[in-house]
């Protein structure tokens, strides 16, 4: 048997022309995926992107690996098919806050709680890129677009809640810029079998600059991001002295300061990455500047949630294999003999 | 069966050629099941046969009512049977509603059975009668039985003990052991499938089965009212072989299985439930260990994406669906043809528009399946005629598929989803192989490179070392796979696209003439399951010396290669569809033949005698 080649990053850049527009945040999560795999040991022949459409979903022609670039908002359901014909190819499926809320919504709902394993990662840029501008399910009330003029009227979405009402296993959030931590979560997502849902913050330069400054830029970084670790206390801030605290009854969470009003670490509420509860709460924090609504958070990132449950296609492949230690390898001869029959002589 | 003398066999039953019954109740009655059995009873016995289930869409429809009245006919004769019958000999009436709605079927001096147990003062309401049509001379016309079945069931299942509800729930099977002693059935296959059916309830199946024997005890017993007889039907003459009953839906679903050992590939089922394709669903959830996953996605369009993830993957996809189902599919079959993945669509049509009539037949979808995509899109098309040819249609769509690396589009219908023929049972040694190949080498490859034969793309499945590529639905480099804007190369790619899908007809077999000669007065082109109505009336219209001639089409798109010059022969071409006229007009604009439209859409099948009148019509034009 050869010896598998160590693959670097340069093995899993595709010979074609990157098209996204300059300063486009998808630039930095290509590179942390190209770099990420070969750390993970994966191959390129087993590795199939799968996207659907939108400036995301060209994601796909950049990876010298296996890859679908589909048709609008179903994604979820070709990858879905791709990994029940092989449960040995690792699928990576990449959408957006367009291509998987809006017209993809329903099969992103399935795809979730079926549990495929899949790594999903879905670009939130809160913006139609490739339709020139319009505002997308994650778009702010309010929001100015050409389709929008005097401002949009529906609720946005929030995808980690999404993923999380949809039951999914594990749900984890990025940023397109912090190269370093997106890749610790594509190897996280990648590690856990099932469904893994990374919504990863991203800059549209062109039809929404800025629109996650609120939470990026280097002067509110500190304290509007709440990297969580499973197992540490919920802390943030420059000196790290600012936590969340459950309240009474954990029904929502409260900032709080070390040494102010007796405060100690120990009244830090301890990251538990099984515990969904606690999830919901964190992926609904954010910083005013970014969600007016909720307001006066940091805004969670790491892994929100993971709490692994068998696979789909792994309950397929054994209910498959199930049958035909049952009932034995079919016979088509058998099969079309069943029944009723008889002879004509 | 209303010639007065017939002769008789021994036991003193009327020898008969042929008859058709209807079976007719509440959809609560239990006529689909009785209509089943009749059947399973009759091919044993070695009749030849044809089934018609009509039902209404709602599950139990408010009982007693006209449009809740479920209908189950099936013709029967010592010769070949072509269809299930125009007009029902026998008409069995479990309620007055069912009276009401299948009365006007059945000839005058036709047998009608009735329970009379059910024409209470209610049920005549509920049926829209203001006076009993048994006491009003209604059914004067006619030869009747009328018993009550009710009361009669009640007291042969009493020491079973089942209460009067359970007990009248086998009214059914009562009524079905009657008729299996006027026509001479065994009660024997009925009864196996009672015990089997109640395995878990040994309770349940004795008290059917002694519904069952109480209905044959009445009529060995009982005094027939004069012109009733007891009947005999001689077997027919079938070729020799192993046969059994089988339904378009169970065809499909048997002849996919097969498929996917001929090709010795795994084969994944992605469908969304849908009347009439649901059941070919059921049936190949249950073929597990044959190789089949089966997948019920979250819609239509999920259903045919995973089956094109799992051609991408490099198994066969399939994916089945009804009219509206087929509607929200259109953009994701665009995807199988632009990025030339084999995928078989399996549209067992019912009538639309929109919603339509769910459970009635239609052949409405032609159009749709040939052109009802954006672009120019060009697929497969191909039409079984009859419940049987399911199964090879099939395999066929699937060789198809993988050879020339294309989306096939099997068209049924609810007529011949649901119908049961006896059917020759195949041996599996004797169904081709169908050859599968996959690149491995990556010398020289891109995805596009195509056999300059079939012009099929070759087929690079993820998992094979030096084969990575990326397709998708924007437009390919003739000679590169990679995206491509350049105006010159979408015409080529287009019209490349094209040339594959039409040079598919030198690949098939010649467009044969079903009944007649290649040339003369008229020619009756059909398609689908019009067939045995076709055929019935082009018989008898040759029988009577006229030059007609039947013709009917099987590959739908691309044509077959001598389909015009065949049809050019003829004087005059009648196309008769279940639609409002699309066969006719493919004909039309592709061949600039004078096809001259025959359509009906009611949701019904065409009867024999629309079709005689048709031929008669058109030859007085001549
Ligand atoms: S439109 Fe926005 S999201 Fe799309 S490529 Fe340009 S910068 Fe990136």
């Amino acid at each position: 048997m050869d010896t598998p080649q160590k693959l670097s990053r340069k093995d899993f850049v595709s010979d074609q022309e990157v098209r996204w527009c300059p300063g486009c945040g998808d630039y930095a999560i290509l590179a942390a995926m190209q770099r990420t795999l070969p750390e993970l040991g994966a191959t390129r022949e087993n590795t199939v992107f799968v996207s659907g459409i939108g400036c995301s979903s060209r994601f796909p022609y950049y990876m010298n690996t296996y890859g679908f670039h589909t048709i609008h908002g179903r994604a979820p359901a070709v990858a879905t098919g791709v990994k029940l014909a092989n449960p040995k190819l690792d699928v990576w499926m990449v959408t957006g806050d367009g291509d998987g809320l809006s017209i993809g919504g329903n099969h992103l709902l399935h795809v979730l709680r079926r549990n495929v394993d899949l790594q999903i990662l879905l670009f939130n840029n809160r913006i139609y890129g490739l339709t020139k501008g319009q505002y997308s399910p994650t778009s702010l009330v309010g929001a100015k677009t050409p389709s929008t003029p005097m401002g949009s009227l529906d609720m946005p979405l929030n995808p980690c809640q999404f993923a999380l009402g949809a039951n999914a296993r594990f749900v984890a959030r990025g940023i397109d810029t912090s190269t370093t931590t997106l890749s610790e979560l594509f190897t996280a997502a990648y590690r856990h079998r099932g469904t893994s849902f990374v919504e990863i913050l991203q800059n549209c330069p062109v039809f929404n600059d800025g629109c996650w400054d609120g939470v990026t830029m280097r002067d509110v970084a500190a304290e509007n991001q709440l990297w969580v670790e499973h197992g540490k206390p919920l802390l943030f801030g420059k000196d790290k002295n600012r936590g969340l605290r459950l309240a009474a009854g954990a029904s929502h969470v409260e900032v709080i300061t070390i040494g102010v009003d007796g405060m100690t670490e120990a009244d830090v509420a301890v990251h538990d990455q099984t515990n969904r509860t606690l999830a919901f709460l964190l992926a609904h924090l954010a910083p005013s500047s970014t969600s007016p609504a909720e307001g006066g958070f940091p805004m969670a990132f790491g892994v929100l949630y993971c709490d692994p449950m068998p696979s789909y296609d792994a309950t397929v492949t054994t209910q498959n294999s199930d049958a035909v230690a049952k009932l034995g390898q079919g016979d088509i001869d058998k099969l079309l003999r069943s029944g009723h029959t008889w002879k004509v002589e | 069966m209303d010639t007065p003398v017939r002769p008789k066999d021994a036991d003193g039953r009327e020898i008969l050629d042929s008859v058709v019954i209807r079976f007719a109740g509440d959809s609560g009655d239990g006529m689909q099941l009785a209509g089943m059995q009749f059947a399973q009873t009759t091919a044993v016995a070695g009749n030849d046969l044809a089934t018609f289930p009509d039902f209404p869409a709602e599950i139990r429809a408010p009982a007693g009512t006209t449009f809740g009245v479920s209908g189950f006919q099936i013709h029967f004769a010592s010769h070949d049977v072509l269809t299930p019958g125009d007009d029902p000999d026998v008409l069995v009436a479990m309620n007055p509603a069912a009276l009401k709605v299948n009365l006007r079927d059945l000839p005058k001096g036709g047998l009608v059975i009735l329970n009379t147990g059910a024409f209470t003062p209610g049920n005549l309401k509920k049926a829209g009668y203001t006076k009993n049509p048994l006491e009003d001379g209604t059914l004067d016309p006619y030869r009747k039985l009328e018993i009550d079945v009710s009361k009669l069931v009640i007291a042969a299942v009493e020491p079973h003990g089942l209460g009067t509800k359970d007990a009248l729930r086998a009214k059914n099977l009562w009524t079905l052991g009657l008729l299996y002693w006027l026509f001479g059935r065994d009660r024997a296959p009925t009864v196996d499938w009672l015990r089997r059916k109640f395995a878990k309830r040994p309770d349940l199946a004795e008290a059917n089965i002694a519904a069952l024997n109480a209905g044959h005890v009445y009529g060995e017993t009982a005094e027939l009212p004069t012109g009733i007889a007891s009947y005999k039907i001689l077997k027919a003459d079938l070729p020799k072989g192993h046969y059994r009953n089988i339904t378009g839906n169970e065809a499909l679903a048997w002849g996919l299985a097969a498929a996917s050992r001929l090709a010795d590939l795994p084969l994944l089922y992605g469908s969304y439930p849908i009347t009439p394709a649901s059941s070919v669903l059921h049936s190949l959830a249950g073929l597990k260990h044959y190789g089949v996953t089966t997948f019920q996605a979250e819609d239509e369009i999920a259903a045919i994406c995973s089956a094109i993830g799992a051609a991408y993957a490099g198994i066969i996809g399939v994916t089945a669906t009804s009219g509206p189902g087929m509607a929200l599919k259109g953009e994701a079959l665009g995807l199988a043809i632009m990025t030339e993945l084999p995928l078989i669509i399996l549209d067992v049509q019912r009538a639309g528009p929109s919603t339509g009539m769910p459970t009635k037949t239609e052949q409405s979808d032609l159009f749709q399946a040939v052109w009802g995509r954006n672009g120019d899109s060009p697929l497969v098309v191909l039409a079984p005629a009859k419940p049987g040819e399911c199964f090879a249609f099939a395999i066929e769509a699937v060789r198809i598929a993988l050879k020339y690396m294309t989306p096939v589009i099997v068209l049924s219908d609810g007529y011949i989803a649901n119908g049961a023929e006896p059917w020759t049972i195949p041996s599996f040694a004797d169904l081709p192989k169908i050859e599968v190949k996959f690149r491995q080498d990556p010398e020289g490859f891109q995805p596009y490179l195509r056999d300059p034969e079939t012009l099929a793309r070759n087929w690079a499945k993820p998992g094979t070392p030096g084969l990575e590529h990326r397709i998708g639905g924007i437009e390919k480099n003739f000679d590169s796979g990679h995206i491509s804007y350049d105006p010159d190369n979408h015409h080529k790619m287009t019209l490349t696209r094209a040339a594959k899908i039409q040079g598919i007809a030198n690949d098939l077999p010649e467009q044969t003439v079903d009944c007649g000669e290649d040339h003369g007065d008229l020619v009756v082109v059909g398609w689908g399951s019009t067939y045995g109505t076709l055929q019935q009336a082009v018989r008898r219209a040759r029988e009577r010396g006229l030059a007609v001639s039947h013709v009917h089409i099987r590959h739908m798109w691309p044509m077959p290669r001598n389909l015009k010059s065949l049809l050019s022969n003829f004087k005059r071409i009648l196309v008769p569809e279940l639609n409002n006229g699309q066969l006719v007009r493919i004909l039309r604009a592709e061949y600039l033949l004078p096809a001259e439209p025959l359509d009906k859409i009611s949701g019904m099948p065409f009867r024999i005698v629309e079709i005689e009148q048709a031929i008669r019509d058109a030859l007085a034009k001549n």
